[in-house]
């Protein structure tokens, strides 16, 4: 399968990566190889076959619906690029 | 004692509980190693004092008796484990700064044994590649040469830090994860052994996720008896992982008795690839005669959609990718891109996100943006989960007929050079042909050393097992590891 320019523009907006236009075709480009490459799995027989959920059957652990964590919000801001009075600081979101 | 940094796991266990020497002295070896040896760009952030500290404590537990194997042993972290206070940055620009408020699980039980942190290793950006070329810290080199020839070769990856510095003797061992084979692979190419346990053996808690579904951590080491010891202490389940199994580990290193007689090693006819090297299909000859003349019965198996793991793992691996590196959006650790006037949050999040991810995370994920997105999903993406299914049932078909343990190549060639795979992604991709079904599968894997090719280069061959058999594994390899008495070293450059 062939990706245009304008399918890779959609996919880097959607992946939240910022692309410049001028970098679009080579992009496009090294889509259509990977999933040319992928497009492999169409030979396969895989009517009847159930999509691989967990790869070890087992089943997920469950534990009381309680808090076991938290009051470092400190910590939890020590890494932040910008933060304020408490609050990850991001531009404004709502005009 | 001489050439300290040497020393195996169990040779340092027990000279450390003779007296002979102590972890304090062990410690400033490879410290002292580690800084003579920046040309291999294997360290990536060192830390000395974190060192020191932890060597003397292990010192005085020792002393006190009773303490863990583990304890005083000197150890490498890969960059993609979260270690508390200490940079933690999988690799990648976008995680620039970071470092982290927690300890991951596997090195806090690691530190628990008494282990020493010498540093953290180079890897590919977010565990994504097979030459530790996708780095923001730049290549890990092999310390393998050809001859006299100086060209810079490749350490493999994700984990070539941590096989270069395990190769070069500058610490006695060190963590390793494998998404697709960055534990084997990068061992092979460095002629020290690297096991990925079954998926479930190790916490994946604290570890920069890749892709969940596959992502598992594993030690790389100088022998399997330093496999054995360093994975029994990374092993166990952890309530913060769910999926992590809750199964009692066992004393792996006492399963050790190079007794395979009877066992049945099956040879997969699928892993004969085409234009495979001679050296390879001579090396796997000789393991297979290596294990027939040690007792086990060698059978020939048909593994049949072993073609098709490549590509299914380039739909899964990317597309759990994207799930996964959404949360690197500038907020709430590492970079944020210098906004200009009137950016608003959407800008904020590509920007940051084209500036600090590289080339190779951005092309994967974008591919798995493409493969989840709406009228792709079912094409692509559950196309290749219903493959990995049969992936997996044609391992349970071999081992249901009595295969104990499955041989094959580790790796398509020995080491090759930097810089030379950059332009095809795809060809990049087939440095994995041998290991992913092993991680699509959920298996236990290893990679020992087996044999030099005619540039002097290591070979490995690999070993894959039953699910949670990894002491039986260990034990094959154990024996494989006697027969081919692989003992070279790379000649000191650095």
């Amino acid at each position: 399968m062939s990706i245009d320019i304008e399918t890779a523009a959609r996919v880097a907006k959607l992946a939240r990566i910022r692309v410049e236009d001028d970098a679009l075709p080579a992009l496009a480009q090294e889509f259509s190889n990977i999933l040319g490459f992928i497009e492999q799995l169409n030979e396969v027989d895989v009517e009847g076959v159930e999509p691989m959920v967990s790869v070890e059957p087992m089943r997920l652990k469950r534990r009381q619906d309680g808090v076991t964590d938290g009051g470092m919000q400190d910590k939890v801001l020590a890494n932040a690029p910008d933060a304020r009075e408490g609050f990850f600081a991001v531009p404004k979101v709502v005009e | 004692m001489t050439d300290l940094t040497k020393l195996k796991i169990a040779e340092a266990r027990d000279a450390l509980r003779k007296g002979d020497v102590t972890s304090v002295e062990l410690t400033e070896a490879c410290l002292s190693a580690i800084d003579k040896a920046d040309a291999l760009g294997a360290f990536v952030h060192k830390t000395p004092e974190v060192a020191t500290r932890q060597a003397k404590s292990a010192d005085d537990r020792i002393k006190a008796g009773g303490a863990p194997d583990l304890c005083g042993i000197p150890l490498g972290i890969k960059d993609l484990f979260c270690t508390k206070g200490v940079p933690s940055q999988a690799a990648s620009a976008i995680l620039n700064g970071f470092k982290p408020e927690y300890e991951s699980t596997v090195t806090s039980q690691l530190f628990d044994a008494g282990a020493v942190m010498l540093g953290k290793l180079n890897m590919d950006e977010f565990a994504m590649g097979s030459s530790n070329e996708t780095s923001t810290y730049g290549n890990a080199i092999n310390p393998w040469r050809r001859g006299n020839d100086d060209t810079a070769l490749t350490p493999g990856g994700s984990s070539g830090g941590s096989a270069s510095a395990v190769a070069a003797d500058l610490c006695l061992a060190a963590t390793g994860t494998d998404t697709g084979g960055s534990i084997r692979q990068p061992a092979a190419l460095t002629g020290i052994t690297g096991i990925k346990p079954t998926y479930g053996r190790c916490s994946r808690w604290g570890i920069v996720a890749f892709a969940s579904s596959l992502d598992q951590a594993g030690p790389m080491t100088k022998d399997v008896r330093d496999a054995a010891i360093m994975l029994e202490a990374m092993c166990g389940h952890d309530p913060k992982d769910s999926t992590s199994a809750d199964l009692a580990v066992p004393n792996f290193e006492a399963m050790l008795t190079g007794d395979i007689k009877g066992k049945t090693i099956g040879i997969p006819r699928e892993y004969r690839m085409d234009g495979m090297p001679d050296e390879i299909e001579t090396l796997w000859s000789e393991g297979r005669r290596m294990l027939e003349d040690a007792g086990a019965v060698i059978k020939d198996i048909s593994l049949p959609h072993t073609k098709y793991a490549l590509p299914a793992y380039y739909v899964i691996a990317p597309a759990e990718a994207s799930s996964n590196l959404a949360r690197y959006d500038g907020v709430r650790y590492g970079h944020r891109a210098k906004l200009a006037q009137g950016d608003g949050i959407t800008d904020m999040y590509e920007k940051t996100r084209a500036e600090g991810f590289g080339p190779e995370v951005q092309r994967r994920v974008m591919v798995g943006t493409y493969v989840l997105s709406a009228g792709f999903y079912d094409a692509y993406y559950n196309r290749a989960r219903k493959v990995r299914t049969l992936i997996k049932k044609d391992f349970e078909d071999v081992f249901a007929e009595g295969v104990d343990a499955i041989l094959t190549p580790a790796t398509p060639s020995s080491a090759f050079e930097l810089g030379k795979q950059h332009t095809d992604p795809v060809e990049m991709y087939l440095n994995d042909v041998f290991t992913v079904t092993v991680n699509l599968a959920g298996l236990p894997g290893i990679s020992v050393p087996t044999g030099l090719d005619s540039q002097g280069l290591p070979l490995g061959l690999q070993l894959i097992g039953r699910p949670w058999e990894e002491g039986d594994l260990l034990n094959t390899a154990y024996a494989l590891e006697q027969a081919a008495g692989f003992v070279a070293k790379p000649t000191q450059w650095w």
